[in-house]
């Protein structure tokens, strides 16, 4: 029936109005439209408008207006008003038309009425009257009108009046006018809650109403009902039940489906209800266990409504009285949307999570690694979602670590909020209490950035944002300033120097006396001081009495720096003029030619100095390596455009190892002790480890190793990925207990910090880790270029408190604590270990054993058939667990990079669903599968193609097996790796001439000299043939003592060599169109020629 | 409980705002400045909930126009981020079937208030065409032509006339 009634009032203007008459009524309205979307500016808007409301003022106060004209005028009053001006002359005209014009001049009348009025407006008064005449009209029209107007605004103080009219229509034959009663009476209810008690009963009709719309209607009600007292209404919960069951089961008609999912919105309605009504109540709970599982089934289709069906779902199985099986689904529901890869589903997983820890904390724990990506997402909402799940499981073992990540966040706050402060009062507020709470702990970039926020506006604009900032700055000053951090006080003396003088109304002598204040207060530094000096030192002039007091009693001042301000503070104001010299507003012209050193330069040139030369220029002529020892890179200065390049040599110094950090320098520095490092003079502990580069050093004895395990963690690239699992392992400590939280079975153990110092261990035979370590360190010493060390090898943990506890438990049998030889028997056991406790610890180190080199290498036969081909490099072990083990292998396509990984079954059992996460920041990871099961004992390969579009020195890679060992259990394996660039060169064909060609074309250059390698032959040749072999460089041609070279990044941006030999070094010449590439080659031939 | 709907373009000239809570009118303004400085702020790839003040805001952006709700913290994003599609979808087609006149402006609000104020029972498929009217070009007051693209979804594109 709604629709015919509808239909009417659509067809309404096109059988009333004439032609002519619509087309000029229209022709108005869509003037203005359209001259408002061409405007430009919104200075010009404002005067459009301006102009348009006296025009309308004018027609609305012409007697000759008509009702049919008036109608226009208020549409175009009406969008005037939503583009914010006010219209507030037209109201009582919007009043007027409602009360007396025809059926379509009264709909626009009610319209406007309840767009422009608000509850509380006088005028509403007016239209009391007409409501009550047209809810008694026998035109439906009419009351349907009445009754929308009722719905959204009416005095509170009339209700009495309609409320017999409105409850009548409850029984109205029409559907549309039921339900805009039903809509009238919620609204009743919301603003005047008792004066609607009475007809409670009903509501409970409307409920059960024939017509689908009066009942989804009531729901409106019954929610708002039900969240005051659900205890009145537990009674209808069957009813809740049936209805949903209904619209699962498509009951509905058809209209009410969207996207073929039935009536998403009012099941979402419904679960609400649902949820606060089985909130703590077993029995009533029990009620809709069945049809919230049939709901959680139901929504399997793959749109994003039916996810919002689902979250809903999910919130309402953690709310009511548990049922193990439901928690159980609707957990999984939580881990497909947290680790989905569609970001608005991964908002909603953490919400849900956030909500599900508050019953269950350690479903957290399941998707910790999840979770600490979360923390570091690019997306600010994102990030601002997982602080607030943190905060929800915060408890005494993990707090320090989850208010330091508070508090990064805090820091982060500042430059977010700039894009929505509302306005400038606000702002400064909210960085004062940035600033007074955040305090020193605030990095030092926030105030900067605040102060150049201030500094860089435009005057005009941004005036009135710094003279907030200096009045709200005198206040504080004017209260209690001894607890206020020294940063704050920093920024604050910095804005009062600066633009104290904007404010007229500020008495400078106030300024100064409030800054002296805090000058000889003791809690003040001296860093403080300097900038409150220099704050005065701002501050024009007249007050120099005042000042010369003050420099007098700084003059005597122990502090060099302040004895200094405070002389030339007195220079200063008693010398104007040289005061404005040297305080000259705006004076921030930069002569960036360096003009005005011309004349130096020109003199020094006469007495006979040496002209520039740019370094590159220099590096040539002297070939000699100015680098510190301990890089053996080239220096980044030796280019000719410094500009957007990562420098490599930053790169290093996390590349190159403390330890072996001598076999990549081109000095032989065996047997030499080192003494001094980068950052001075190294502590004599730490040069006990003497250089790694022995070859035949296979297993190093243990004192060795037990110095290289004291040794700090070294910044290794992919420990990256360890960090964020210890991180994990701090942050989630103490929500599963009674789980198998290795860590947590000694409760006296304090708790693990994040970032701890290594402890040295006691046991290093018996424990698997340091074996390990000792293995692979000695292998990474033995390997060459090709050394691109998996991130899971236990050696480059940073042994923290993870593999100190790690280790005790083993000394300790007691704690019951499941050692790494019993979960290998016992599997089942174990399952259920990895995911309540911390992944990252339950990794039986022996297992790397069981797949030595020549038994992994036979992985390489599994490739699949297309790819057998291609050149590969060894197989290297990722990872494992007592299920699952992983390798990867390289597999160098021309226009990517396949990353293979192998994943083998080590159990007897089939493992099911086992997905394959891999993400990487730098690179474009392409395609990817993911398997069913996977048999016993078998091994399953799925592979990456990696796309490499900016070069970087090393790329970690982090990711996640996840499988199910049984039903129901979802484990997830992280594993790590680091590429680096040399797995994307490939090799460029190009004869001479092209090369030549090329050359020419090219831009960014860069120029090293390398060493030579002179053992065999031809000095030039063996060089290049080395490079070619660990780097895939074509070597195009080779003339006398010049070598040219070619390649490419994959199959992007080429970059060529051009190589002559030099007296004993082999100067290098390196041009690309990329910036940054000739850097990574050139650090890649360096490493190549170092190893060889 | 949804606070606001508001249509607005990239260069952050408001197309259509329905404040379903009292705003104060010189509010307004700068509040849809702000609304709409935000969700342009953020990337494709992030996602389409933001934090602003009191509210959360859903947006969603068709070619240059995005519709921003204003929502409370315990409404479900996802559920008002498909409703933002719904409502574009009756706009398709109410707007491309019927006749426009100068009660172009009474319908969208009626839309909106029927769809944002009672969510659950909406129903899409309620506007009949009239027989015999020619589509114009439909939502021409909002500053927007309204084509379709291949998919047959409904897009907005900047008027050209």
């Amino acid at each position: 029936m709604s629709d015919v009634v509808e239909k009417t009032l659509t067809a309404l203007p096109g059988l009333f109005e004439s032609q002519t008459g619509a087309a000029k009524i229209t022709n108005r309205l869509r003037q203005l439209i359209k001259s408002i979307t061409e405007l430009t500016s919104k200075h010009e808007e404002e005067n459009l408008i301006k102009r348009e409301l006296s025009a309308i003022k004018e027609q609305v106060s012409s007697p000759n207006t008509t009702m049919k004209q008036m109608r226009e005028i208020m549409v175009r009053a009406m969008y005037c008003e939503m583009l914010g001006y006010d219209a507030s002359f037209t109201y009582i005209h919007a009043i007027k038309l409602a009360q007396q014009g025809g059926v379509l001049e009264k709909r626009v009348g009610y319209l406007a009425v309840s767009l422009f009025l608000n509850e509380g407006h006088e005028l509403l008064l007016l239209l009391v009257n007409t409501v009550l005449k047209d809810l008694q009209s026998t035109n439906l029209i009419e009351v349907c009108m009445a009754l929308t107007v009722v719905a959204q605004v009416f005095p509170k103080d009339m209700i009495p009046a309609v409320l017999p009219l409105v409850e009548d229509k409850l029984s109205h034959p029409k559907e549309i006018i039921r339900r805009k009663a039903v809509l009238a009476l919620y609204k009743f209810y919301l603003i005047a809650p008792n004066q609607v008690q009475h007809i409670h009963a009903k509501f409970c009709k409307a409920l059960s109403d024939k017509d689908p719309g009066v009942m989804a209607s009531s729901l409106h009600i019954y929610l708002q009902l039900i969240r005051e007292s659900p205890d009145s209404y537990k009674d209808l919960t069957g009813s809740f039940v049936t209805i949903l069951k209904q619209v699962l089961g498509g009951k509905l008609p058809v209209d009410f489906n969207y996207h073929s999912v039935p009536a998403p919105w009012l099941q979402i309605q419904l679960l609400r209800i649902l949820s606060l009504l089985g909130k703590e109540d077993q029995s009533t709970s029990e009620l809709m266990y069945e049809v919230l599982d049939e709901s959680l089934r139901r929504a399997e289709m793959n749109h994003n409504i039916t996810y919002a069906i689902l979250y809903e779902c999910v919130k309402a199985v953690y709310t009511i009285h548990p049922k193990a099986e439901l928690l159980e689904k609707a957990a999984r529901c939580i881990g497909n949307f947290v680790l989905s890869p569609k970001i608005n589903l991964k908002y909603l997983g953490l919400k849900a999570l956030t909500y599900v820890v508050q019953h269950d904390a350690k479903l957290a724990l399941q998707h910790q690694m999840t979770i600490i990506e979360c923390l570091d997402h690019s997306d600010f909402t994102i990030k601002r979602e997982t602080l607030e799940l943190l905060f929800r499981i915060t408890n005494a073992q993990n707090v320090t670590v989850i208010v330091e990540k508070m508090l990064d966040f805090l820091c982060y706050v500042p430059i977010k909020t700039l894009t929505f402060a509302p306005d400038n009062s606000w702002f400064i507020q909210t960085m004062n209490d940035v600033f007074s709470i955040g305090g020193d702990l605030l990095q030092q970039d926030v105030p900067n950035n605040f102060l150049r926020l201030l500094a860089e506006g435009k005057p005009e604009e941004d005036d009135q944002l710094r003279l907030y900032a200096v009045e709200s700055y005198l206040t504080v000053l004017k209260g209690h300033t001894s607890h206020l951090p020294q940063c704050f006080l920093q920024v604050m003396s910095w804005v009062l120097g600066e633009y104290a003088h904007l404010q007229e109304s500020v008495d400078r002598r106030e300024v100064i006396r409030l800054l002296t204040q805090l000058l000889d207060q003791r809690s003040v530094s001296s860093e403080t001081r300097v900038w409150i000096l220099s704050a005065l030192t701002k501050i024009p002039e007249g007050q120099t009495d005042l000042i010369l007091d003050l420099a007098e009693s700084l003059s005597s001042s122990q502090d060099t720096v302040l004895r200094q301000q405070a002389q030339e503070l007195r220079h200063l104001s008693q010398d104007s003029q040289l005061r404005e010299w040297v305080l000259v507003e705006n004076s921030c012209a930069v002569d960036s030619s360096l003009s005005f050193l011309d004349g130096f330069v020109s003199e020094a040139l006469a007495a006979g100095a040496a002209p520039y030369k740019p370094p590159h220029q220099r590096q040539e002529e002297l070939s000699l390596n100015l680098e510190p020892y301990s890089f053996s890179l080239p220096v980044s200065l030796s280019s000719c455009s410094i500009t957007d390049r990562q420098s490599p040599t930053l790169l290093s110094v996390s590349s190159g190892l403390s330890g072996n950090s001598a076999e990549l320098s081109t000095l032989i520095l065996e047997g030499v002790k080192r003494v001094w490092g980068k950052d001075g003079y190294l502590p004599q502990k730490e040069a006990t480890a003497p250089p790694v580069d022995e070859p035949s050093a296979a297993v190093q004895p243990a004192s060795q190793q037990e110095a290289a395990e004291r040794i700090e963690p070294r910044p290794e690239p992919s420990t990256q990925n360890q960090d964020k699992q210890q991180l994990a392992s701090s942050l989630f400590v103490g929500l599963g207990v009674g789980s198998s939280v290795s860590l947590l079975g000694k409760s006296e153990a304090p708790p693990p910090r994040f970032r701890k110092k290594p402890r040295p261990h006691e046991s290093s035979s018996s424990s698997g880790t340091s074996k390990r370590s000792s293995d692979s360190s000695s292998h990474s010493s033995r390997n060459t270029t090709d050394s691109f060390l998996y991130g899971s090898f236990p050696e480059e943990e940073p042994a923290t408190s993870i593999s100190t506890f790690d280790h005790t438990p083993k000394s300790t049998t007691a704690n019951g604590l499941s050692q790494n030889k019993d979960t290998k028997e016992d599997r089942h056991a174990n399952t259920s270990q990895i995911l309540g406790g911390d992944m990252v610890i339950v990794r039986p180190s022996t297992i790397q054993d069981k797949h030595p080199p020549s038994v992994s290498s036979d992985l390489t036969a599994l490739l699949p058939a297309d790819l057998k081909d291609l050149p590969h490099s060894d197989v290297i072990s990722l990872t494992s667990d007592p299920s699952l083990s992983l390798s990867s292998c390289r597999l160098f396509r021309d226009e990517a990079l396949l990353l293979v990984i192998f994943i083998s079954n080590c159990t007897e059992t089939v493992i099911k669903d086992v997905a394959v996460q891999l993400t990487c920041e730098e690179l474009k990871v392409c395609t990817g599968n993911v398997m069913d099961c996977l048999e016993a004992r078998s091994t399953s390969v799925c592979h990456y193609a990696l796309l490499m579009d900016d070069p970087h020195t090393n790329v970690s890679l982090t990711g996640t097996v996840s499988y199910q060992t049984q039903p129901g259990h979802t484990n997830t394996l992280p594993f790590s790796g680091t590429l680096s660039t040399a797995d994307f060169i490939r090799p460029l064909v190009v004869t001479t001439e092209e090369y030549g060609k090329l050359w020419l074309s090219l831009s960014h250059d860069v120029k090293q000299n390398l060493k030579l390698l002179t053992d065999a032959g031809d000095p030039l040749r063996t060089t290049l043939n080395a490079l070619k072999d660990a780097l895939q460089l074509h070597v195009v041609d080779i003339i006398g003592s010049e070598g040219i070279v070619a390649c490419r990044l994959l199959s992007g941006a080429p970059c060529l060599l051009h190589c002559r030999v030099n007296g004993a070094a082999l100067a290098m010449w390196l041009r690309s169109p990329h910036p940054a590439l000739p850097d990574f080659i050139l650090y890649h031939c360096q490493r190549a020629l170092a190893h060889h | 409980m949804i606070k606001f709907l508001l249509m607005v373009n990239k260069q952050g000239q408001t197309r259509l705002s329905r404040y379903y809570e009292q705003v104060e009118l010189g509010k307004r303004a700068s509040l849809e400045a702000d609304v709409v400085r935000g969700c342009l702020a953020r990337r494709k790839e992030e996602c389409s909930f933001v934090e602003f003040k009191d509210y959360k805001l859903v947006y969603r952006q068709y070619a240059a126009l995005f519709i921003v709700v204003g929502i409370t913290e315990n409404e479900n994003e996802l559920s008002i981020y498909e409703l933002v599609h719904n409502f574009v979808e009756v706009l398709d087609k109410y707007f491309s079937r019927v006749t426009l006149t100068a009660q172009d402006l009474p319908a969208l609000h009626r839309q909106c208030l029927q769809l944002f104020q009672e969510p659950c029972s909406v129903r899409i498929h309620r506007f009949k065409v009239l027989p015999g009217q020619d589509a114009m070009i439909p939502g021409w007051w909002l500053g927007l032509g309204w084509v379709k693209d291949e998919l047959g979804l409904g897009v907005f594109i900047k008027a050209t006339h």
